[in-house]
């Protein structure tokens, strides 16, 4: 098989891991080394149609598996074309595209094949060899095979900027049902593991170099029938329990050689984007899981962003003085992001911040209006309406496929 | 009005002199005009003299001007030089006035700044190197097309990346050269100077088709993070369009072949090795069937069940609350803070740890999440009885003489009852079952005395506590 023909089907057999951050790790470069690679700001260096950002050469090892997990494209009764790279010819296409600026680094995973310590081994190897024969400086994402030994573990995390283990599904029945050789204890202990070790790493500073990037999981989601509350509080307790840089959210997506048990249908796009957004809100502004989603139903409004559904409900809190306003209410105003809110707790200490000022703040004004009382503006009772929702809820607009 | 030429587009250092020259004059923004190269003679007789020097004294500017003028300088707006000096003019009555990004005049040069430090960025990720001999050698040369005048700033980003290459970008304005040890700065190139072809372009191509997804086309997204003004130097941006027009078809594709036949020759299976269960009745087979425990709901949220570790036949156990963050992790016993303190009152009273069986009354590790960490929470009673049994079948198997119940919860747990902990610790009590037991305190309440005084007090009294068991080690040698 040439190198062309593996890799359309290792990339393709790779494409359903969300991520491709080259975030977080340690800054080097290769000044007066015998190398190239540097780790200077996370680079995009391209996007495909799906949206997706192009950062690392993303591919597996091999795409063999002796895991029959029901979602995935590789699975062991999946009829698709198996292919499987040397060692040397990961580490030349790395080497190759990185030349090229078409990459950041690598991002490699693989099918089991023989056993969770032979596949490790061999992932491993490729990092290895990209260290310490070619002295390569860019990012190394490698993805842990649960079972590994810690023998294995420590070599990754001496290459690797980042590690991670999926946990697939949001619930241990959605596991067993669909990917039944996995074990969310085994995953959970090996999370465990990396983290002892990455905290080890970061704080002592004899401790060998572990995964400076640290560790990020995926789960999969519309493949089970885990609603968002369920998702969103397993991420919580991975966030808090082993300090995950990342949860990537996958909307479960039609493969080709579809199991009978998980027919195809249109990925949950949306409910992609509202988790995301929902994250974002329990790490970066302040909210838990139970004022996200509240009440019966255990999922996100699709029609609107997670902020402004739970400013909706919760009108008796607005509205703010922009000028009073503590930093952590001003976070919680549909609109503003953490930028904004630093901007306007700046500027504030200087000169009050009037209406007018919003549109230089580069925010939604017609969004944050209602929320937020000025000295030259006040929402006039716009909370109390009972069509606030639909002034600020934009109609679903026709997606456009024209470019 | 006043005309000032800079020596070239980025002179920052010529544009700080003249404007601390004009300041100093106190010559106001709009008496000048700013422009690079030589002048013409076009508006030579609208020059004025300079006025004279008023205020020679240094010119002070608020943090982080320098470092907004010298990214704004490489900003293509020809008016960049004017409205740096009309920020400056303005800072001498409102030195306060950067921190006002929402004022018009900040806010436009805080986006001019953002455009050039994007343009920066997009360069970073959208030049794409093509392999080619020159004079023998293997050099990586680029053709590039940047908004703003960038290339200065940013080649010595492809230096330090591409360090052991030999590189050039070439620019409409300016070229950058890299021979293995010396950054150079050349003229203006053309297209048609860059290798038209790189042999690897088909396989980056290749990857490029197959990383993507046909089933979640997000054509928008794509388009905001790679506008199309750069596409036609991406070697792959070719096949955008035939990727979005054929995707459709794909999903619908596998939407109408629906499932397979599950393949007549699949993978080899997985066949996990399995360990050989430990006899049963001993201490292993049952710390075996306590990590599948779910008697009470701590087990879901928690990494893993923490059973009891030692000497299996110690004659003294010791019995803590329930394993914390760091214990739930490893998945030991005592191993974090709490340990640490452990450990060390421990080898004050002359006890090897060795020696003892150390377990905890809850075996999972109950907590509330909080952002990047898990906050210790009490066990319940109900969670504390359902743990109670492996706590009965440790002690039946290690048979102890003694049993050290430190903190309420194990307390409650050994005792089968709530009991004060400073009434009853420090002498040795007797079970209903005969066998004899001691309360003190928890390690980690050691740690949690605010005031060291106190801290000191307390341990002092935790290690007496402790030396009244080194009768019972001495008793039975381990």
């Amino acid at each position: 098989m040439d190198l062309s023909r593996k890799l359309a089907i290792l990339a393709d057999a790779a494409k359903y891991d969300a991520s491709c951050a080259s975030s977080g790790t340690s800054k080097r470069d290769s000044v007066g080394g015998k190398g190239i690679g540097s780790t200077e700001g996370a680079i995009c260096h391209s996007y495909a149609p799906d949206g997706r950002c192009i950062s690392l050469l993303k591919i597996l090892l091999t795409n063999a598996c002796a895991f029959d997990c029901l979602y995935c494209v590789n699975r062991a009764s999946s009829n698709v074309p198996r292919a499987r790279f040397t060692v040397e010819e990961v580490v030349k296409l790395t080497l190759d595209f990185y030349r090229r600026n078409y990459i950041e680094g690598l991002f490699l995973s693989s099918g089991i094949i023989r056993s969770p310590d032979y596949t490790m081994e061999q992932v491993v190897r490729v990092a290895k060899s990209l260290r310490l024969d070619h002295d390569f400086k860019g990012y190394i994402h490698l993805k842990t095979i649960p079972d590994a030994s810690d023998e294995l573990l420590a070599e990754a995390g001496l290459y690797a900027d980042r590690l991670s283990i999926n946990i697939e599904l949001p619930t241990e029945g959605g596991l067993k049902q669909l990917a039944p050789e996995k074990d969310v204890r085994a995953i959970r202990r090996s999370m465990g593991r990396l983290r002892v070790r990455i905290d080890e790493a970061g704080e002592e500073k004899k401790a060998p170099r572990f995964a400076p990037g640290g560790q990020s999981t995926q789960m999969i989601v519309g493949a089970d029938a885990a609603d968002d509350r369920a998702i969103l509080s397993t991420s919580s307790n991975l966030y808090s329990s082993y300090r995950l840089k990342r949860v990537y959210y996958s909307a479960f997506s039609p493969i080709p050689d579809a199991s009978q048990s998980l027919p195809p249908k249109a990925p949950p796009l949306m409910r992609e984007h509202r988790l995301y957004q929902a994250d974002w809100l329990m790490r970066f502004y302040g909210f838990d899981v139970n004022e996200i989603v509240e009440g019966e139903d255990g999922h996100l409004a699709l029609d609107m962003d997670p902020k402004l559904a739970w400013a909706l409900r919760h009108r008796e809190r607005f509205p703010l003085d922009v000028n009073r306003a503590t930093r952590e209410e001003l976070l919680r105003v549909p609109g503003f992001g953490k930028t904004a809110v630093e901007r306007i707790l700046t500027a504030r200490r200087v000169r009050a911040i009037r209406a007018e000022d919003l549109l230089r703040l580069r925010v939604p004004v017609a969004r944050v209006l209602p929320f937020l009382i000025f000295p030259d503006h006040s929402p006039h009772r716009l909370l109390d309406r009972m069509d606030l929702k639909s002034r600020l809820v934009a109609p679903p607009r026709q997606l456009s496929l024209g470019i | 009005m006043h005309r000032i030429a800079l020596a070239h587009q980025t002179d920052f250092a010529g544009w700080r002199r003249q404007a601390r020259d004009l300041l100093s004059r106190r010559v106001p923004p709009h008496a000048v005009t700013w422009s690079v190269g030589s002048s013409d003679d076009l508006f030579a007789d609208m020059e004025t003299s300079l006025p004279p020097v008023v205020d020679d004294g240094p010119v002070s500017v608020p943090r982080g001007f320098v470092a907004l003028a010298e990214t704004l300088v490489q900003h293509c707006d020809p008016e960049r030089f004017s409205w740096l000096y009309s920020m400056l003019w303005r800072l001498r009555q409102e030195p306060r006035l950067l921190e006002v990004s929402v004022d018009p005049d900040v806010a436009r040069l805080e986006a001019m700044a953002k455009a050039v430090r994007r343009d920066i960025h997009k360069m970073r990720a959208f030049v794409r190197f093509r392999q080619t001999l020159l004079d023998g050698e293997e050099w990586y040369v680029a053709w590039f097309e940047p908004e703003h005048h960038i290339v200065e700033a940013n080649a010595p980003f492809f230096m330090r990346r591409f360090t052991s290459m030999r590189w050039s970008i070439l620019t409409p304005d300016v070229s950058a050269h890299w021979d293995g040890s010396e950054l150079i700065f050349g003229p203006a190139a053309s297209r048609l100077d860059a290798p038209g072809d790189d042999a690897l372009e088909e396989l980056w191509r290749g990857y490029y088709a197959s990383i993507f997804n046909p089933a979640r086309l997000k054509i928008g997204a794509m388009r905001a993070e790679m506008p199309v003004k750069y596409w036609r130097n991406l070697p792959e941006a070719t096949l955008i369009r035939p990727l979005i027009e054929e995707a459709q078809r794909r999903v619908n594709e596998m939407v109408r072949s629906g499932t397979t036949e599950p393949n007549a020759r699949p993978q080899r299976p997985h066949q996990p090795s399995v360990p050989a269960r430990p006899k049963g009745g001993t201490l292993d087979a049952v710390r075996l069937d306590a990590a599948d425990c779910r008697a009470c709901p701590l087990w879901a949220p928690a990494t893993q069940t923490v059973f009891g570790e030692g000497n299996a036949k110690a004659p003294v156990m010791f019995v803590g609350e329930q394993p914390g963050d760091q214990e739930d992790l490893e998945g030991h016993p005592f191993v974090g803070p709490a340990g640490r303190m452990f450990d060390k009152a421990l080898e004050e009273a002359g006890i090897s740890r060795d020696r003892a069986y150390v377990t905890n009354a809850v075996k999972h590790f109950k907590f509330v999440p909080r952002g990047k960490r898990r906050i210790h929470q009490k066990p319940a009673t109900p969670e504390i009885r359902a743990c109670r049994p492996w706590l009965e079948r440790e002690i039946e198997l290690v048979k102890p003489r003694l049993v050290v119940a430190m903190g309420a919860t194990a307390v409650q747990s050994v005792f089968g009852k709530a009991m004060p902990i400073g009434k009853n610790r420090g002498q040795i009590l007797e079970l209903d079952s005969g066998m004899q037991a001691l309360i003190t305190v928890h390690p980690s309440f050691l740690l949690r005395l605010p005031d060291e005084e106190a801290k000191l007090a307390e341990y002092g009294n935790f290690v007496g506590d402790l030396r009244l068991t080194a009768a019972f080690f001495g008793a039975r040698a381990a």
